[in-house]
């Protein structure tokens, strides 16, 4: 019987949360254009930074439309605004605020999120947020970077608050042993294969490099799902006879109409693994809810196999 | 050249801006009006002055009466409203903050511009322009949004003094306001006056009225 805790499972020193309050707080004492604001989620984080820029961090309590259209109000005013709530909060409850209060004001904003697709697993289906980057992909001018570690986080935030366009961090307690990747968007070449080019984006990257162990396959990482490098994309897809596997640690699929559209010109095979969209009803932890979708390293192993069928 | 006060409700009543309801509804000419005539501290040369007070038109729909305003003051050509949600006219039947000269918001969808003035409020703040003013018009009806009430219930609670607001009641919400609109403001803190929409004076008192520790919402009544 596979047990964990949530006390002890995924202990980590510095978490992704922890490390986007810290840059947050660099970035308001760096930048007179920055504001962040919370809906009380995170705001015992950023008591300190609000001492010392109380016009810049603003917490209007459990309110999340409030949330996201008064970020869209300070970047209105000229302010780079950084919202953040837990993702289900932050991109379901107020997506009509995410998708007319900043692109269609001719602004743009960030949107930080923690909870992921099931960080908090005993707390089901109500906090958990698979569908985001999939939201996004409906909407014009975003940017979508998903860390796999809380060292990724400080120069990715960096990167989005320091552009003119819209960004989505998307931030988790699922996370790999060391930080890989750049702010450049490039897929990062881990390993070389020629069978297949397995895309593996933020946390799960270590889970893809165990199912890896063994196939004569490709590993790519990216923590910038969008846009996603689909040039970087074409030639990989071209070292593996267009074969591709796309590994994202939120709904099943979210990608393959990028992937479909990027190789349109060649013959091609995709396999998307993630998120299921079936509602399990379970508790328990967060890497526990990973094997049940198939998202670690057994789980993706067997499915790459099942897939590239015998060598 | 000054455009008058009858010239721009003429303005206005010419100007359609939705074929599905040619009955133009302008009853929130006055308070406009009022706003752009007598108060709001903006420069039609000078539209991105980070220092001018805003008014955000959040009940987008029916914007006949707030494109006369701005054509009257000189955003854009009068001509601009003979040819109002054509499929080249920065002009539609919902404003586009992004096509029109003047235009703070893009509205339409009912219950972003409270949240968003809020946001604004805090920048102007935030940025050093503690005495610019902003200015939300919503309607009745629209207040039915909750997100408004998450708006207000906060803007009362922090005393954000450099919010207004305009509710142009038209007794148009299905469910009525019982207790009054105003109500709802003053029991989150806010500073309240009640006015008829056709008494300019009252409204121009209302919308100047000293609140400097709480934010203001004038209730502009309409009765037909």
């Amino acid at each position: 019987m596979f047990r964990s805790s949530p006390l002890t499972d995924d202990l980590q020193r510095l978490t992704m949360r922890d490390a986007f309050a810290a840059a947050a707080a660099d970035l308001l004492d760096r930048d007179p254009r920055v504001a962040v604001v919370l809906a009380d989620i995170s705001a015992d984080l950023f008591r300190k930074a609000a001492e010392a820029h109380p016009d810049r961090v603003v917490n209007v309590g459990i309110r999340e439309q409030l949330l996201v259209g008064a970020a869209g109000g300070l970047a209105l005013a000229g302010l780079r605004p950084i919202a953040h709530t837990y993702a289900p909060f932050l991109i379901e409850r107020a997506f009509e605020q995410v998708k007319l209060d900043f692109e269609r004001q001719g602004t743009s904003g960030v949107l930080v999120s923690v909870g992921a697709s099931y960080d908090w697993a005993e707390g089901s289906f109500t906090h958990f947020g698979p569908r985001d980057v999939a939201l996004f992909d409906t909407l014009p001018g975003w940017r979508v970077f998903v860390p796999g570690h809380a060292a990724e986080v400080p120069p990715l935030l960096e990167e989005a608050v320091d552009s003119e366009e819209g960004a989505y961090v998307r931030l988790s307690l699922r996370h790999n042993e060391a930080p890989h990747g750049g702010t450049d968007g490039a897929l990062s070449v881990m390993r070389r294969g020629k069978r297949a080019a397995v895309i593996a984006v933020g946390p799960v990257l270590d889970n893809v490099l165990a199912a890896a162990e063994g196939l004569d396959v490709t590993v790519a990482y990216t923590n910038t799902p969008r846009p996603l490098d689909t040039e970087g994309l074409r030639d990989l897809a071209a070292e593996t006879g267009g074969t591709v596997v796309m590994v994202e640690p939120y709904l099943e699929g979210t990608s393959a109409w990028l992937v479909s559209k990027a190789l349109s010109d060649r013959p091609h095979r995709l396999l998307s693994i993630g998120v299921g969209r079936e509602e399990l009803r379970r508790y328990g932890t967060a890497a526990q809810h990973e094997r049940l979708h198939g998202l670690d390293a057994e789980g993706i192993g067997a499915r790459v196999r099942e897939f590239l069928g015998p060598a | 050249m000054t455009i008058t006060y009858e010239e721009t409700r003429e303005l206005a009543q010419r100007t359609v801006v939705d074929a599905r309801y040619p009955n133009i509804n302008i009853y929130t000419l006055d308070a406009i009006w009022v706003l752009y005539d007598r108060v709001l501290r903006v420069d039609p040369q000078r539209i991105d002055d980070p220092a001018r007070d805003r008014f955000l038109l959040s009940k987008g729909h029916g914007p006949s009466a707030f494109y006369a305003v701005l054509a009257a003051k000189g955003f854009f050509p009068a001509e601009w409203l003979d040819t109002v949600a054509d499929l080249e006219s920065p002009l539609g039947s919902h404003p586009d903050a992004t096509l029109v000269p003047g235009a703070e918001i893009s509205s339409g969808s009912l219950g972003h511009g409270l949240p968003l003035g809020v946001g604004v409020a805090l920048g102007q703040r935030a940025t050093g322009h503690r005495d610019a003013q902003v200015y939300v018009l919503v309607g009745d009806a629209e207040l039915d949004e909750g997100s408004n009430h998450e708006a207000i219930a906060y803007a009362g609670a922090v005393g954000l003094a450099n919010l207004n607001v305009i509710v142009a009641d038209n007794d148009s919400a299905s469910h009525g306001w019982a207790g009054g609109i105003a109500s709802r403001f003053a029991v989150n803190g806010w500073s309240t006056a009640t006015e008829d929409m056709h008494d300019h004076d009252a409204l121009y008192r209302a919308f100047t009225a000293p609140h400097p520790d709480r934010p203001h919402v004038t209730v502009a009544t309409v009765r037909t």
